[in-house]
């Protein structure tokens, strides 16, 4: 395969090349990780990474992952979703002014926020379920650091060329030709930060009359603000920062360490394939050394600058890129793919002890999440249906804690409100439930139909109630006190909600 | 005690200090601190032109630098004051004029004359009313159904405008409960008898023989303002005896007291006090205690 063996030189006149500057690789040390422990003191500034690009099936995998969370992320805003007249018809929106959150067919209210967190406790599951059977499976395809960084990448390959080209460019001096890509790399990464942030105000506010109002620029000075920050940051976190992210911002590598064991699925180097390392000429015998033929590639490739063969790394985000540049070294040296490949610590034990690899994903611990996963899910889903439409809360007056009538009755006073969730007016009857003798009534101003509280769509309505007890069974309360239920019930549709309170009496 | 030192691990300097043993690397600040520290203090200058900062002593005592855009915190104050009793007076113009039924029957005002009148009662009324309107010997519970002088609006409304015996206002409600044992109109078992009848008309505890003597006395003495049947009449502001409410207390000893020396609580007449505005929120307010009549 003299192909191969072309590229083969190719590769390792291209590592020459940008051999001479430690440490992107000296002479005999080509491809050296730049952030492998060997090269990294105490204090030091960061040395940049140029990621080389890699074509396989990981590639494609993350090809695609950009592609769909790019646009759930950025037609998301633009989904309509029709609510019925005066609500907005935007499928995700969290609306500030107005106290909701809309989603799709949910509409959440401030209290009933604990939905939300029920949402990031599965989110939170799913991503141990996920850690614990194949690692840090969010960092290196979905996670939006990811995704932006990758995409900024391509940008600045796109401006600048592969690795080798990036590196030439950066020692070259300063000319008209580096400035022009240079600036088309920067300027293309301002767009898209504006971009993102632009998307991300749209979440905030109808999309289409937001949209309308920046191209006019008479948007309100919010969003600006909120579009400029969420520019900066990306260009800041996707264009500047990028590994160094995940190295050192981000609290996530860190915990989850927690997460795998020696069954989980790693992007791994397969020590007991590939060592003794070394170069190969074509033709040679393979026997008595390893597949790794020392190429360096799969340094070139990890965007986080580190060497795979060093074995399992915090800094390593999984992306399996390190896997699709050593596939392609294998195929060209006619070896078996898969020297670097999704593998566990306990197969590499196992092949070394020359028992056959095997998977084991049911474990006490990958077990014991889906159960606890699938418990919430269960939970979210109760609670979602039978989340009602109808609010009652019910606040019984504390000072005075109890009046005196002229007949010597006692009464209390109490603020029933009433949340009507559907978007439609409801009119609804109270009445009160286990306080024998007990008369309700409201204000003498309430307006007829003492018991009746109307609710317009979408409001709450505040009703002041009062609760008396004649004077004989008030003074018979035990401990001047007694516990009942106000009762509101939807005249339309029969729905009940009971909330208990305390009836307080002087008490003898 | 200061002396270089470099760290064996990092080769940095250390600061030269020991701590129980630990020392500490001197690396450099980070670049972008230092910018940002350099930014702040051409910052301060800025600052120290256009905003008010620099004290000074002047002849007529300390002073200070105004700086050049005039900012004053005391202006935001009185502008964003001004603000609000603009964007209310709208509201508070209505609910000074309009009947005060009409109010109560529009929810966007009485949700203002409500908020402007618990407002007021805290300022002025709390004191004696308490804060939850629930009154105190002599200060009558504003929350119950028993009124002295009545209980709509419009009841409530002259009270507050004109005070009880408050002689400053030629309109206040004036009535006068008579000292009956200290100025020798009745003496004292007879007082003890009429405290007995109002007891029984009250229908507590009480000594019959002494409620019979007590008729003839009340029949004298009380009918002409308390009525007949002792219930009371609100024209006069005459108390009901029957009811289970006593501003001065309902047992034998209170009775007697009140019926010996008499009694002349005083409100103020806040009309000479508060705008009407404030003044029908007021009583809109109290109104809605719970004790409010139609
Ligand atoms: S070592 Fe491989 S999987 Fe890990 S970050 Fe680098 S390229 Fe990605
Ligand atoms: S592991 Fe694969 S890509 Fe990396 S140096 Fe060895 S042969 Fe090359």
């Amino acid at each position: 395969m003299t192909d191969t063996a072309t590229t083969l030189e190719r590769l390792a006149a291209e590592a020459a090349a940008t051999a001479g500057a430690s440490p992107h690789g000296e002479e005999g040390e080509r491809y050296t990780a730049v952030n492998s422990e060997k090269n990294r003191p105490l204090y030091a500034s960061r040395v940049k990474v140029y990621p080389k690009l890699v074509h396989g099936t990981f590639r494609r995998l993350k090809w695609l992952v950009m592609a769909v969370t790019l646009t759930i992320y950025y037609v998301t805003p633009w989904l309509r979703w029709d609510r019925g007249p005066n609500l907005p018809d935007q499928a995700v929106l969290l609306d500030f002014p107005a106290r909701r959150f809309y989603f799709f067919f949910l509409e959440i209210w401030p209290q009933e926020f604990y939905y939300v967190t029920g949402l990031l406790i599965l989110a939170a599951l799913g991503l141990f379920l996920v850690t614990s059977v194949a690692g840090r499976v969010w960092c290196g395809y979905a996670c939006p650091q990811t995704v932006w960084t990758d995409l900024f990448i391509h940008v600045e390959r796109f401006f600048e060329g592969d690795r080798a080209k990036r590196i030439r460019l950066d020692k070259s001096p300063w000319s008209a030709g580096k400035l022009a890509r240079k600036a088309g790399k920067h300027l293309t990464w301002v767009l898209i930060a504006l971009a993102t942030g632009g998307a991300w105000v749209f979440y905030f506010a109808d999309a289409p009359t937001l949209a309308g109002q920046f191209l006019t620029f008479d948007a309100p000075s919010a969003a600006y603000l909120f579009v400029g920050l969420f520019a900066l940051t990306t260009y800041l976190l996707g264009g500047i920062a990028r590994e160094q992210v995940c190295i050192y911002m981000c609290p996530w590598p860190r915990i989850q360490g927690a997460m795998f064991d020696e069954e989980s699925l790693l992007v791994s180097y397969k020590e007991d394939r590939g060592e003794t390392r070394g170069p190969h000429k074509k033709g040679a015998s393979w026997e008595g050394r390893g597949d790794c033929i020392d190429c360096g590639q799969c340094v070139a490739a990890c965007p986080m600058g580190i060497d795979i063969r060093d074995g399992m790394q915090l800094e390593c985000i999984q992306c399996a890129l390190c896997i699709d540049a050593c596939d392609e070294i294998m195929d060209r040296v006619e070896r078996p793919r898969g020297l670097i490949a999704y593998d566990t610590f306990r197969n590499q034990e196992r092949r070394r002890a020359g028992e056959t690899p095997r998977l084991n994903i049911l474990r006490p611990r990958t077990i014991l999440y889906s159960v606890v996963l699938a418990l919430v899910a269960a939970i979210m889903l109760v609670a979602l249906s039978n989340r009602t439409t109808l609010d009652v809360s019910v606040l019984a007056d504390r000072n005075p804690l109890f009046v005196r009538l002229s007949d010597g009755s006692i009464r209390n006073g109490y603020q029933v409100k009433i949340v009507n969730k559907e978007h439609s007016e409801r009119i609804f009857r109270v009445s009160i439930d286990g306080l024998e003798g007990a008369i309700l009534t409201r204000p003498a101003l309430a307006g007829e139909g003492t018991a009746t509280v109307i609710v317009e769509a979408d409001k709450l309505e505040n009703a002041r109630f009062f609760v008396s007890l004649p004077a004989e069974r008030a003074a018979a309360i035990k401990g001047g006190e007694a516990d009942f239920d106000f009762v509101v019930t939807d005249t339309e549709s029969g729905k009940i909600a009971t909330r208990s309170t305390t009836f307080r009496g002087p008490g003898k | 005690m200061s002396e270089k030192h470099k760290d064996d691990v990092t080769g940095v300097e250390t600061t030269g200090h020991t701590w129980d043993g630990i020392r500490e690397l001197n690396n450099p600040l980070p670049k972008w601190w230092v910018y940002t520290f350099y930014a702040c203090i051409l910052w301060s200058f800025a600052y120290w032109v256009v905003m008010p900062t620099w004290p000074y002593l002047t002849g007529d005592g300390w002073t200070y630098t105004q700086g050049v855009i005039g900012y004053e915190q005391r202006n935001i104050v009185t502008n964003e004051l001004a603000a609000v009793a603009e964007g209310r007076s709208g509201a508070m113009e209505q609910i000074a004029t309009m009947p005060l039924e009409e109010i109560a029957n529009d929810p966007a005002l009485m949700e203002v004359a409500l908020g402007a009148g618990k407002a007021a009662f805290g300022d002025n009324c709390a004191p004696c009313h308490g804060s939850g309107a629930q009154g105190s010997k002599g200060f009558p519970n504003l929350n119950d159904d028993d009124w002295i002088w009545g209980g709509t609006l419009d009841d409530i409304h002259t009270t507050l405008l004109h005070g009880i015996r408050w002689d400053a206002d030629d309109e206040t409600r004036l009535n006068i409960m008579m000292a009956y044992g200290r100025d020798g109109i009745l003496n004292r078992s007879e007082i003890s008898d009429v405290a007995e009848y109002v007891l029984l008309l009250s229908g507590q505890p009480h000594d019959g023989e002494a409620a019979v003597r007590g008729t003839a006395v009340f029949e004298s003495q009380c009918v002409a303002c308390h009525g007949d049947a002792g219930t009371g009449n609100r024209e006069l502001g005459a108390p009901n005896l029957t009811d289970a409410i006593w501003l001065y207390g309902g047992d034998k000893e209170a009775i007697v007291e009140t019926v010996s020396n008499g009694r002349s609580g005083v409100m103020p007449a806040w009309g000479t006090r508060l705008d009407e505005g404030t003044i029908r929120s007021l009583t809109l307010f109290v109104h809605s205690l719970g004790g409010g009549e139609k």
